[in-house]
């Protein structure tokens, strides 16, 4: 069914196009960029749903059913965070904008946070991003014919999962940086009270 | 260029997920991956307890250095467990696997691992019990549920065992009333009979031992910390407050952790009771030796709990007090409400506590003999014994995180509120799914909270960081409560780490804050030293 309206949107596309004073060729571009992400906003909740569930399979299979369906978001805040985190990341990369509003940065953070502390090597615990292709691809490949030439589209959409998964990379480190910092102030604090008081009574060091 | 030219999509995706191993759990081996396991305990820390198989070692080494014969000794170490402890069997036997307290630990939680959920990290112990105890697990082996207990199996016991911080809350859940903190408990014990321990238990206990206090300070040593908390509360307030030390007669004997007298936020708390003493004219005292509230006995082994708990009693016996007031400590009030009369009582030596304030009688403790400060500040604040000003903490938009063991070990569950509401104006609870008998753990508990641990910290506290940035976004809630001296230091990690924008601290501070006391200065600074509203935003 979603074959058929992409194919008759794509004439009327076609018949608009030659009734109009412009370069054919654009707006056959401009038309395909919109079928192709209004083909993708269609699909929107499989896309979501597909890479969900990718994203879980990276944890044993035996927490898998509680991860997916434990719908209360503090009794299953992992879950929470990669199902709010997918629907807001799939808008972006779907979407035109080229700065990430505060919300993407804050869905972002959250599933990289999480992940950053969990048992995954660096790789693991990003490639999450990289699983939405994944899930783009087999709609793609469903949806739309092998030669309807909707790869620049394709591609662009894939760029910017790209420039997603730099930025959760950059996140990562954030957080790791923050985590080795934490560990050195802990080890730090556990003295420096006991120092301040000492210098206080007895002076500081060069004074003894 | 076409689809079908591009890889497929599992080709160009070729990044190895690394998904772990699908063999069963029972032949799954534990990974140690660094800031997921604590440092093993310092010989010298088990040769001054006199405990088994003191040496060098690390979980990361092949060989653990353990005794030659450390399966008999685990085994034979279970039996006589098996045969003391009913309530040990009983957990051994009952469980149906009904999966209720599968979800319900913060580590499974943050984690995603099976075998931080609580009814698999007991079939880790379980499956041992079943091969070598029961006649089915004899006869039907891995049919049975059965496990051998092989060196794997150990490790994993060691791995696990110090991944629980014993706070209880899957138990809230179990249709059984199975405390999986108890099998913990058992499952320490036995992994301490081959010299498996963490130096983050073992230190303060073996401290604790020769000092009395976690910390092993000194008698002077203390008496320096307490008086320099008198100076800086006389810099803040213009008032220089009591210092009872070792007062031979006075009518009360207080006790809290030692966590409180050094490290911050937990020093402003313990500020708070020196102001709120004074002020009351209150006849009691500090102890260089009862100087310690917190008892890590409690994650050892039940002897240890005894040996170190030993000291309290004593001391208000020499001291000749009426009864024990006790501070702001999570497992402390474990420790004080299950197992000190038991252990080292009874208490006849002691009277029923009596607040000398208000006369109001305390007859939750008449076995003990020990009163929790929220219960005594309460019972002040409801006779109006205090003049409080809760403005003064204007700056603060407050939540309460419930510590695990006075929440579900003593069910201190409205004092600490009641109190909280009358010495602050903006105060708001988090979901209630996460607070009071439900609530989440710090992360840090029964020992976990060293730094080598952080990760694992970081999971286990993701469940109660999430319910915190909820009331963060919701009521811009700013600073976390909490009363109990590891919550005092792990939470800080936590909102560090999950949401850098909430300060932590203590319920006392906040009293202290709010305490109008008599010949007191034109206060303007809180007892962190900062001005009571915060300047930018007065202007």
């Amino acid at each position: 069914m979603t074959g058929t309206v992409h194919d008759s949107a794509s004439g009327l596309y076609q018949v608009i196009a030659k009734e109009l004073p412009w370069s054919l060729d654009i707006v056959v571009e401009i038309a395909q960029g919109i079928i192709m992400k209004s083909g993708l906003l269609e699909e929107k909740r499989t896309i979501i749903k597909r890479w969900i569930n990718l994203t879980v399979d990276t944890y044993p299979s035996e927490s898998g059913s509680f991860l997916r369906n434990q719908k209360d978001q503090f009794a299953n805040p992992v879950g929470a965070a990669i199902a709010q985190g997918a629907e807001a990341l799939f808008d972006w990369v779907t979407g035109d904008s080229k700065e990430y509003s505060p919300l993407v940065v804050r869905r972002l953070d959250d599933i990289v946070r999480i992940r950053a502390v969990q048992q995954f090597s660096p790789s693991n615990a990003v490639a999450f991003v990289f699983l939405l292709k994944n899930s783009i691809r087999e709609v793609v490949s469903k949806k739309f014919s092998k030669d309807s030439g909707h790869f620049g589209e394709l591609l662009e959409i894939e760029s910017r999962i790209d420039s997603l998964a730099l930025t959760a990379f950059d996140m990562y480190m954030k957080c790791r940086e923050k985590l080795f910092e934490m560990r050195a102030m802990e080890i730090r604090n556990r003295t420096s009270r006991i120092l301040e008081r000492a210098c206080n009574k007895y002076g500081a060091p060069h004074e003894w | 260029m076409e689809l079908h030219d591009l890889p497929k999509p599992k080709d160009l995706m070729n990044i190895d997920l690394n998904r772990p191993p699908e063999t069963g759990w029972m032949d799954s081996r534990a990974q140690f991956k660094e800031g997921t396991y604590s440092y093993p305990a310092a010989g010298k820390n088990l040769k001054a307890l006199g405990m088994p198989n003191p040496r060098q070692w690390s979980p990361t080494d092949d060989d653990w250095k353990l005794p030659e014969n450390w399966r008999e000794i685990i085994l034979q170490g279970m039996k006589e467990r098996l045969e003391k402890y009913r309530s040990f069997r009983l957990f051994m036997d009952i469980c149906v696997r009904c999966g209720a307290c599968a979800d319900k630990c913060h580590f499974f939680i943050g984690s995603g691992d099976p075998k931080n959920m609580p009814v698999l990290r007991a079939e880790l112990i379980r499956s041992v019990y079943r091969n070598d105890f029961t006649l089915v697990g004899k006869m039907l082996g891995r049919l049975g549920g059965g496990r051998e207990l092989t060196l794997d199996v150990l490790k994993e016991w060691f791995y696990y065992f110090f991944q629980c911080t014993e706070c209880r809350r899957c138990s809230v859940f179990c249709p059984y009333g199975i405390d999986t903190a108890e099998v913990t408990m058992i499952g320490r014990e036995l992994l301490n009979l081959v010299g498996l321990n963490i130096n983050w238990v073992m230190e303060p206990v073996a401290n604790c031992f020769r000092t009395g206090n976690h910390l092993g300070i000194p008698p002077h040593g203390l008496v320096d910390m307490w008086q320099f908390m008198v100076d800086d509360i006389e810099d803040i307030t213009g008032v220089k407050v009591n210092l009872p030390i070792n007062k031979k007669g006075a009518e009360i004997l207080f006790v809290t952790p030692s966590g409180d007298y050094f490290a911050d936020p937990g020093t402003y708390t313990c500020m708070g009771y020196l102001m709120l003493f004074h002020e009351l004219g209150l006849d009691y005292t500090w102890s260089t030796y009862a100087s310690e509230g917190g008892n890590f006995g409690l994650f050892t082994s039940h002897e240890m709990i005894k040996r170190l708990n030993a000291k309290i009693y004593a001391e208000a016996k020499r001291l000749g007090v009426k009864w024990i007031l006790g501070g702001e400590c999570g497992h402390m009030w474990r420790v004080m409400h299950q197992y000190m009369e038991t252990m080292n009582g009874p208490a006849d030596f002691l009277e029923e506590p009596v607040s000398p304030i208000t006369g109001t009688k305390f007859e939750n403790s008449k076995q003990t003999k020990m009163v929790h400060i929220t219960e005594f500040t309460s019972d002040l604040i409801k006779n109006g014994k205090l003049k409080l000003d809760p403005s003064r903490n204007d700056k603060y938009v407050a939540t309460f995180h419930d510590s695990c063991n006075p929440a579900r070990a003593a069910g201190l569950l409205e004092e600490p509120r009641y109190v909280i509401r009358n010495v602050t104006n903006n105060f708001y609870e988090m979901p209630e799914n996460t607070i009071r008998e439900q609530t989440y753990c710090c992360g840090g508990g029964a020992g976990l909270g060293n730094d080598e641990n952080i990760d694992m910290r970081m999971r286990g506290a993701f469940p109660r960081a999430s319910a915190l940035r909820h009331v963060r976004d919701k009521h811009n809630v700013n600073h976390l409560l909490c009363m109990c001296a590891i919550d005092r230091a792990t939470l800080t990690a936590l909102t560090e780490y999950w949401a850098p924008e909430v300060s932590v601290g203590g319920i006392h501070e906040l009293v202290a804050n709010a305490l109008i006391m008599e010949g007191e200065n034109e206060r303007a600074l809180d007892l962190r030293g900062e001005p009571f509203v915060d300047v930018e935003e007065d202007e």
